[in-house]
């Protein structure tokens, strides 16, 4: 009868049977209830400790519909428990004299992070939480106050488009507007005596006008610096912020392309599977970038139809000779930008003096240029970074 | 052997009430017992929650995933459940067969006369009335009410708190137990000192003789007056701004904390007592089909078994089982009369420690193992003084760290009190913490709770600050 503390019942195992009627209990169960209210308490918590959980590999995919599986431990409800002793006893049943070892150690392994799972019973069972990238993007807008982007002003961007407006009795056939015409005509025929059915003069045809649209299209270029002093976590950290911030402008407007550009002395355009996975060696000439960039601007995303956004990733270190072709370059594509940003990636360092390409960024984003400049030396600093960026655009935005 | 359900109703219904005058004949007393038939769902419910209707509460939830995954795998499953009272209710699955129930019917019986009889039983249920199953519902009735009044995130922090410290109350107490007293007793007076005696002779030396007594005052008093470990029922009704109904959510907590007590407390005792009952009852009822007595004593030896037969010891008591042997020794050496006396007197602590003995002991194979992380487990002991406390070991103090009120401070800081030389080491601080959290939403005022860390030294954990 007393299954309340119920961990006595792993000894015996009588042999499986579940019941295969439903009764009208199964129509409703409390523990299925309760079940339902502890997933989404752990989904609450998961959202506010979304930012850590998320930014690990492999989230970026494809446009839109996808889920990210984030694995979770089941909640546990506290109580006051004594600390875990040095050595557990209890009282067992069987043969063996003292002494007996009934199962060996576990040899300590190297990783000591994984091997303390000990204690808890109920926290070790994990599951896993799949969440959709939208509900998760929406969730960190909320919680990290992120302003929604600001598309530039109408007056430079025009997109045109074709709209109905009004009638005329001339146009083209495809145009007719057949209920119109009769109604035309027997409004005619009722006030004429052996009136024909049709004349020209019934004939209504659709007028399209062109009209002023503003754009609702946004080009992303992600650049990223792939010389040799770009490791793994440099990269790691550059394709998180990365991801993010397409995610976000993904929110903002209803048709984003995204053009990925990789340097080391050169430039490359490269697809999105190739680009994190390039490495170059050599030198670092970010103005090839640059020209790369507003080459494809120029080219694919004209600034009137498109709201353009540049995000450059890179240890922040170039080639002193480069640096006045670099300022010339950036100040170039910045003509044509809604908003730039330079991830200046940096876990190595701590506080450091200001690098190569934060000098340049700063000279031209004191020129009035849509710029902002953020440093990141871990993940934390991703979720920053990003915050910075909506928060200056919009700022600009609202100035321009 | 496959029947129809009604057909095995039937039959099931034919079998108990031979089973019942059997039981009667040879001396059972019990409660009527209302029997139902129903299905494993109902039972799960139960092993979650340990009442058919209670309150809700995401923990619950866990409790509930817990179960499902062990019964997927085949390491649970219940028999039958029963609630005392009167009448006492008796739950058969509809998914057992006949001979399995039949055998539970039995075994409920032996529960029926436990539950009448042994002290602590009668005790809460003299407290309590007699119909748990009924009142329980009725309090998940009222919070599921609160929920709509007042909003899941307020009853939920509310029952955070109170199921968190359930274990925590006194069982000496009464369940409904007074306040205390507001004012200090007055003293009384001073005994007349003879004159003779050395006070007395004191207060003649010269200069002593005009001082006269102070006036006594009648004085506030603190509260607690006494360290006190009722944890529930000292929040319920000395949390500061804590409102009616809140109150009677802990209260309501407190309530099943004290009905579950005697089930926890006599575990052993109580479960041996219907084994050696079903297994008495199946064996004299000769109205039994042979077949099904076979089928029956098949699933007993299962229930009794200590482990798994693939396997050689097991790192855990079965209960069935020890407590099972302990009754047929005790019928067997004193006699159906005195063990009916221990059926009445005892609790596991006592019937483990003055029953278990040392023969015994070495012939179930009892043992104590001592477990480290680097080290593996082995057997420590098997000496039965040993065994005895590491059987009874996780059933003092509810099977809780002890904690009492130490102080309420006069801006309604509640200070908590670890009696860690009593418990031998500190708490899981970080679980404290957040116990000490869930405690103050409802407290409103500061938490404060004193233990001591790992190394010893003495740690207090503060609401408000993690």
């Amino acid at each position: 009868m007393s299954f309340y503390h119920d961990p006595l019942l792993s000894r015996w195992q009588p042999p499986l049977r579940i019941s295969t009627e439903v009764g009208w209990y199964d129509l409703f169960s409390r523990g299925a209830r309760d079940w339902l209210r502890h997933n989404q308490k752990v989904r609450e918590s998961v959202e506010k400790s979304l930012p850590n959980l998320i930014a690990g590999p492999d989230v970026l995919s494809g446009p839109g519909g996808g889920t990210v599986l984030v694995p979770v431990r089941l909640a546990e409800h506290a109580r006051f428990r004594l600390r875990d002793p040095d050595t557990e006893t209890g009282a067992g049943q069987g043969a063996g004299e003292p002494g007996q070892v009934l199962k060996p150690g576990q040899p300590q392994q190297g990783d000591p992070t994984s091997g303390n799972e000990a204690g808890g019973g109920q926290g070790d069972l994990q599951f896993v939480l799949e969440l959709k990238i939208e509900d998760v993007l929406d969730w960190l807008w909320e919680e990290l106050k992120l302003p929604d982007l600001k598309p530039k002003s109408s007056a430079r961007q025009e997109d045109q488009e074709y709209v109905r407006e009004g009638w005329d009795k001339r146009g083209v056939r495809s145009r007719l507007d057949r209920r119109r015409t009769v109604k035309q005509a027997i409004r005619r025929r009722a006030i004429q005596a052996d009136a024909a059915p049709f004349t020209d003069d019934d004939l209504r045809f659709r007028q399209l006008k062109r009209r002023d649209r503003p754009a609702t299209n946004a080009a992303v270029i992600f650049a990223l610096d792939v010389s040799g002093s770009m490791g793994e976590t440099e990269r790691q950290l550059a394709k998180t912020f990365f991801f993010f911030a397409l995610q976000g402008i993904r929110r903002q407007y209803s048709k984003v392309e995204v053009a990925f550009v990789a340097h080391s002395a050169e430039a490359w355009e490269f697809n999105e599977a190739q680009f994190f996975q390039t490495s170059g060696t050599g030198g670092t000439v970010s103005s090839t970038a640059f020209k790369l960039s507003k080459e494809i601007i120029r080219t694919r995303y004209d600034p009137s139809q498109y709201n353009v956004y540049l995000f450059y990733g890179s240890d922040g270190e170039n080639l002193v000779d480069d640096r006045e072709l670099a300022t010339d370059s950036l100040r170039d594509v910045c003509a044509g930008l809604n908003y730039g940003g330079f991830i200046e990636i940096r876990p190595a360092y701590g506080i450091s003096p200001e690098t190569e390409l934060a000098g340049i960024f700063s000279r031209v984003q004191h020129e009035g240029h849509p710029l902002g400049i953020a440093r990141v030396t871990g993940r934390e600093d991703v979720w920053n970074a990003l915050r910075q960026f909506f928060q200056e655009q919009q700022a600009r935005a609202e100035v321009a | 052997m496959s029947l129809s359900q009604a057909d095995m109703n039937e039959r099931l219904q034919d079998y108990g009430k031979r089973i019942e005058s059997l039981a009667k004949s040879v001396g059972l007393d019990y409660y009527p017992v209302d029997f139902e038939l129903v299905p494993n769902t109902f039972m799960n419910e139960v092993a979650i929650y340990g009442l058919p209707i209670r309150m809700p509460h995401w923990s619950f939830g866990v409790r509930y995933i817990h179960q499902l995954i062990r019964q997927s795998m085949g390491h649970s499953r219940i028999f039958e459940v029963m609630f005392p009272g009167n009448p006492c209710h008796g739950y058969l699955v509809n998914s057992n067969t006949l001979a399995e129930n039949t055998l539970v019917t039995a075994h409920v019986l032996g529960h029926a006369d436990f539950a009448k009889n042994n002290h602590l039983f009668a005790r809460f249920a003299e407290m309590s009335g007699t119909n748990i199953v009924e009142h329980a519902a009725a309090q998940a009735h009222r919070i599921e009410e609160a929920v709509r009044n007042y909003g899941q995130q307020r009853v939920e922090a509310l029952l955070d708190a109170a199921l968190a410290l359930e274990p925590h109350v006194d069982l000496n107490q009464e369940l409904h137990r007074p306040l205390y007293p507001t004012h200090a007793p007055k003293r009384a007076e001073p005994a007349k000192v003879s004159d003779d005696s050395f006070t007395g002779r004191f207060r003649h030396l010269p200069g002593e003789t005009g001082r006269a007594e102070a006036p006594r005052e009648h004085k506030l008093a603190p509260i607690p007056p006494h360290p006190e470990s009722d944890l529930l029922w000292f929040i319920a009704h000395y949390g500061p701004e804590l409102e009616d109904w809140e109150r009677d959510v802990f209260l309501a907590v407190r309530y099943e904390s004290f009905y579950f007590y005697p089930v926890f407390a006599c575990n052993i005792m109580n479960e041996g007592w219907a084994t050696y009952w079903h297994a008495r009852l199946l064996r004299e009822a000769d109205f039994l089909p042979s077949e099904l007595y076979l089928d029956a004593i098949t699933c007993h030896s299962n229930v009794v078994r200590p482990f798994a037969g693939d396997q050689q010891a097991a790192l855990a008591i079965n209960p069935y089982h020890v407590g099972f042997s302990m009754w047929e020794r005790i019928v067997e050496q004193q006699g159906l009369e005195r063990a009916r006396e221990i059926r009445r007197d005892e609790d596991d602590f006592g019937f483990i420690r003055n029953h278990l003995d040392a023969e015994l002991t070495e012939q179930l194979g009892l043992f104590v193992y001592e477990a480290k992380s680097d080290d593996g487990i082995k057997i420590a002991a098997r000496d039965v003084n040993k065994v005895r406390e590491a059987i009874l070991a996780p059933k003092f103090n509810y099977g809780a760290p002890r904690i009492y009120v130490g102080e309420m401070r006069n801006d309604g800081t509640l200070v908590l009190v670890h009696d860690h030389v009593a418990d031998g080491r500190g708490l899981d601080l970080e679980r404290a913490a957040r116990v000490v959290q869930y405690v103050h939403r409802p407290w409103r005022r500061p938490v404060l709770l004193q233990t001591v860390d790992n190394r010893g030294s003495p740690h207090e954990l503060r609401s408000g600050t993690s």
